[in-house]
């Protein structure tokens, strides 16, 4: 998807898993301390960016 | 773990090891999966529920899983006017669900069923259009395991409904998202869980003091989806704790995501099940999910052995569950949506008004109902549909 992704800082990511549940894409796999988005499914709808309790997701180009 | 069993149960929170305990009990072979390290870790829950709940559900009621009884509940309007919630003696309890969740589980290992840990399942096994399996990494370690039924209780961020082609996706709006504390050094009254309402405290959701201990308490809040944006809960939340508890030491910081919102239509497919917060099957008005998690994971559990004895694990066999649940609790949760989206749409002035009258009233009368009651006063059309879903029972 074009030039622009979804980064996810694992650093500050508590991997609650919120982000999984509103992407309409299903684009975000999570496992117990790694997160991953599949740029190649996103959309960039920024759900994951508007609903992380944490403000950790992203938009870079 | 073997390579087959009767019944695999992805995820091992309170929903899973209840369908787990369950169908083990009813004579199936159980497997139950949990991606994390640790059952009942991280703890991303407010921990509390009511005794008589816990009593329906369990039958039982474990010491050491209580950090705190609950006599009383206050609500707190945006302008800071007290309403004390008449409880009429119930009593609720702040658990330790870390030490609950091991005895779940625990129950369910005793029943029979395997339990394996650093299990995360990453994909079904399909034959055709069927759900025929799991796949899962091991410790690294790749396996497929065949199962007659699988049961999802992946939680909030579940994704074997979608893997099943269920359509489980959460809306924006109707996901709160909820940052909570775990604070030491405090000064609470432990008998007393308190809930803050405003929009300038936790907008379209609540704030809480949920006492564990004399000192201690998780003190969280949860924004719904519907007012995301700039300001994250974890500022409303920072803020938050600066007043009330300026001195207080943080022994916990975590996140979450709680679907407000009914049931999924389909939480159930050929094989397969969905329970607990990967149903969407917390209660919409409160947000609390342990009860009604364990409540249809029971059923799930018994339905899924029961199925698996009679060979005939069809959608249409297991739906047994789903209008149980529905029966249960699933209705109720429809009502709850329904007030929950209108309370929602109140502006604080409403929220003081509501709160001003309700402690107009003699302070025996000041029940959950009578504040429902004068909320509905606002409301009248919210009176109709009340009247439908319990005139539809």
């Amino acid at each position: 998807m074009a030039d622009r992704t979804i980064y996810i800082d694992n650093e500050r990511c508590d991997f609650c898993g919120t982000c999984v549940a509103v992407c309409p894409a299903d684009a975000i796999e999570l496992k117990e301390s790694t997160i991953l988005i599949n740029s190649e499914k996103c959309t960039l709808c920024l759900n994951c960016v508007n609903v992380c309790p944490l403000g950790v997701p992203e938009v870079r180009s | 773990m073997k390579n087959e069993y009767d019944i695999v149960v992805v995820g091992g929170g309170p929903a899973g090891s209840m369908a787990a305990l369950k169908a083990a009990e009813n004579g199936a072979s159980v497997l139950m999966l949990e991606k994390d390290r640790e059952i009942g870790v991280p703890v991303r829950c407010a921990e509390g529920l009511s005794d008589k709940g816990l009593q329906l559900v369990l039958g039982q009621v474990e010491p050491r899983w209580i950090a705190q009884k609950i006599t009383k509940v206050q609500l707190v309007a945006p302008d800071n006017t007290v309403v004390d919630v008449m409880t009429g003696g119930q009593m609720g309890y702040i658990l330790h669900r870390k030490l609950f969740d091991y005895d779940l589980a625990a129950m369910a290992g005793e029943a029979g069923a395997d339990v394996v840990t650093r299990a995360y399942v990453y994909d079904v096994i399909r034959e055709g259009d069927k759900v025929k399996g799991v796949k899962v990494d091991h410790l690294g370690r790749k396996t497929d395991i065949s199962a007659k039924v699988v049961i999802g209780a992946d939680g909030v961020e579940s994704r074997l409904g979608r893997w099943a082609g269920m359509k489980t996706l959460t809306k924006m709006k109707d996901m709160d998202t909820c940052v909570q504390m775990t604070l030491a050094d405090i000064d609470i009254d432990p008998g007393t869980i308190i809930l803050f309402f405003g929009h300038q405290v936790a907008p379209g959701g609540y704030a809480w003091i949920f006492p564990k201990g004399e000192k201690k308490a998780n003190v969280g809040l949860g924004v719904s989806g519907a007012y995301s944006g700039e300001v994250k809960p974890l500022a409303y939340l920072e803020k938050f704790v600066d007043e009330k508890f300026p001195k207080a030491k943080v022994l916990t910081l975590v996140a979450g995501g709680v679907p407000c919102v009914d049931t999924l239509d389909r939480i159930v497919a050929d094989g397969v099940m969905l329970v607990g917060d990967a149903a969407h099957q917390v209660n919409p008005m409160t947000g609390g999910g342990i009860l009604n998690g364990m409540i249809a994971g029971k059923i799930a559990g018994q339905v899924a052995a029961e199925a698996v004895r009679k060979n005939n694990v069809s959608e249409k066999k297991l739906r047994k569950y789903s209008s149980e649940w529905h029966k249960k609790e699933g209705r109720n949760n429809e009502l709850s949506y329904r007030i929950q989206q209108v309370v929602n749409t109140f502006s604080d002035e409403d929220l003081n008004k509501i709160a001003h009258t309700v402690n107009d009233l003699p302070s025996e009368k000041r029940t959950i109902f009578q504040i429902f009651k004068t909320a509905l006063l606002k409301h009248p059309k919210l009176i109709l549909d009340i009247a439908k879903v319990i005139g539809s029972g």
